[in-house]
């Protein structure tokens, strides 16, 4: 059985064990990994292989290295299929990879069937396309929250690579790498739950009220367009057209109104719920729970209920 | 500096979009724009320009309507631009795309080519990292903040976790989000100056590419089919009268998050 490869850019996270479970039905399980490899978690998802390329030539310079390494590793094994995160990194090394290789590439796809027909949601969720590449392997961007992961026993065998990079890859030094993300939450796009606040939470300090009924609940913290626009929050928590897409199991909107802006990152959520006091807000058309009231006082009340059944 | 602004239009994101029903191509209506993102790659252009001098040109692949969104851009203020329109470009991936675009960039000598770090429409993210790999420049993708220092870029770049900082020599591809400036609105004296702007118009033969290369004949990838999503409908809705609170808990608790 030919060769399945998922490229793990930074760390596994949820994405990484969706495109484990997904590769799984494409091939035998290859993942490739920059740093440091998890090898346990890997293998509990079904990873046969393990390839592993780190050092500087890898960490100090953007993405071009990255692309390859894996173009190197096609070359070599010749694999059925590669899947990467559809995060930003992740379609960047795509992109690279498909001109290196003159392969087509699929971007943002939340299954892929095994024949490497993909099938993406878009326009602000409203269409859904099934798509294949028609040059070379698929080469295929997984969005997070696809799938469940479920584990696949396997004891990898890892094989250290030999990173030769180009002077052309080494163009783009990465100087330094800062972390702004706040407290111990889960990331947002792989969040199961979601709390959103918009521009009704009214200013950046009432956002601990967002924060808090996410903390109770386990979830990340997202935030509207027009609230990051209003500086109450930062913008790589924004959800929407021009930020993250979530497909949380359940989205929370707090002070939201449903504008269209917003609704293009959300409205694939299983379950949204809506606190929102104009009665008339559109988020209220796609909420399956909605709270017609004050924010102000249906979380607190909402998270004092919490507490009590905790 | 030599600075090139990628512009695309697209179909607005805040109307209803769909794809062709004929060939399964995002469908253009008569409601096109500057994909929104472009608009903030322009701003940083005139800024560039502004504090170091230099020209701006805007460069688009697209049909013949895109011509509206072309003078749009001139109107706020880049010098010239060019349109590469053929076709034989109808149904184009973007592994084409990035060819197209890399070869219409070759004649134009850019230091500094920038774009929007992603489309409104496609949403794919791909093509500043692809023009890089094509032109053999560096790519400074996902901008947040962009300085200039003679030769020498530096970039803040939005990751999940916080930013990273890359820096790299022209000729470089930088793509930018709309945390990086704030567009400014074309004035009346900008509307009335776009008009005479040049457009270069440029066919794949003045590229040197064959039509076969682009288009549905050239793709490396393929829509089979598309459905539409049927729409959420609205659910339960209740009007808080002092237990708001209490009567969502209790709905998330019949869902099982609670």
């Amino acid at each position: 059985m030919a060769e399945v490869l998922v490229v793990v850019e930074n760390g596994v996270k949820k994405v990484t064990l969706e495109m484990l479970t997904i590769a799984r039905g494409l091939g035998s399980v290859s993942a490739v990994v920059f740093g440091e490899a998890d090898t346990a978690k890997l293998g509990e998802f079904g990873a046969e292989k393990i390839y592993v390329a780190s050092g500087e030539d890898v960490d100090g310079y953007l993405v071009a290295p990255k692309a390859t390494v894996v173009a190197e590793l096609v070359k070599q094994v010749q694999p059925a299929a590669v899947l990467l995160a559809s995060t930003q990194e992740g379609k960047e090394i795509a992109g690279r990879l498909a001109i290196k290789l003159d392969n087509g590439l699929l971007t943002d796809a939340v299954e892929v069937a095994a024949d490497g027909t993909a099938t993406q949601v878009v326009f602000a969720g409203s269409t859904i396309v099934k798509s294949k590449v028609t040059k070379g392997i698929p080469i295929v961007t997984v969005r997070p929250n696809s799938v469940t992961p479920a584990p696949s026993a396997a004891t990898p065998a890892v094989e250290q690579l030999t990173v030769a990079v180009t002077d052309a890859d080494k163009l783009t030094k990465v100087v330094e790498r800062v972390a702004e993300q706040k407290g111990s939450r889960p990331e947002l796009t792989e969040a199961g739950i979601v709390v959103s606040g918009g521009r009704g939470v009214g200013n950046a300090d009432n956002f601990k009220l967002v924060e808090e009924l996410a903390d109770l609940l386990g979830g990340a913290v997202g935030a509207s367009r027009a609230a990051v626009d209003s500086g109450y929050y930062p913008h790589q928590f924004q959800v929407g057209q021009t930020g993250k897409t979530v497909s949380p199991q359940l989205y929370v909107a707090l002070g939201i109104s449903g504008a269209i802006q917003h609704r293009a990152g959300m409205q694939t959520s299983k379950t949204i719920v809506a606190v929102n006091k104009d009665a008339e807000a559109p988020i209220f058309e796609l909420a399956d729970y909605g709270v017609v009231g004050d924010l102000f006082k249906v979380v607190p009340q909402a998270a004092d209920e919490i507490r009590k059944r905790k | 500096m030599n600075i090139v602004v990628l512009v695309k239009q697209v179909p607005d994101s805040g109307a209803e979009r769909t794809l062709s029903p004929s060939d399964n191509t995002v469908e253009r209506g008569p409601g096109n724009v500057i994909n929104e993102m472009d608009e903030y790659a322009i701003e940083e252009a005139l800024k560039i320009k502004e504090a170091h001098g230099g020209e701006v040109t805007v460069l688009t692949v697209g049909p013949a309507g895109a011509t509206d969104s072309i003078r749009k851009a001139l109107s706020m203020g880049p010098d010239k631009a060019v349109h590469v329109q053929d076709d034989a470009l109808h149904g184009s991936c973007a592994v084409a795309t990035s060819k197209v675009l890399a070869a219409a960039l070759r004649t134009l000598n850019a230091d500094l080519i920038i774009s929007g770090a992603e489309s409104t429409d496609g949403r794919v993210q791909v093509v500043p990292h692809m023009l890089a790999e094509l032109l053999g420049v560096a790519a400074l993708t996902g901008a947040r903040k962009l300085t200039v220092d003679g030769s020498q870029l530096t970039v803040e770049r939005q990751t999940d976790e916080g930013y990273e900082v890359v820096t790299a020599a022209t000729p470089a591809v930088v793509s930018v989000w709309d945390t990086i400036n704030e567009p400014r609105y074309p004035s009346f004296k900008g509307i009335m100056a776009a008009k005479k702007k040049p457009v270069q118009a440029l066919t794949l033969g003045d590229l040197g590419i064959s039509g076969d290369e682009v288009g549905f004949a050239g793709a490396t990838s393929q829509v089979l089919e598309f459905t539409k999503r049927p729409a959420r409908t609205g659910g339960a809705k209740v009007v808080d009268e002092g237990n708001g609170g209490e009567q969502l808990v209790a709905y998330l608790a019949t869902e099982k998050f609670v």
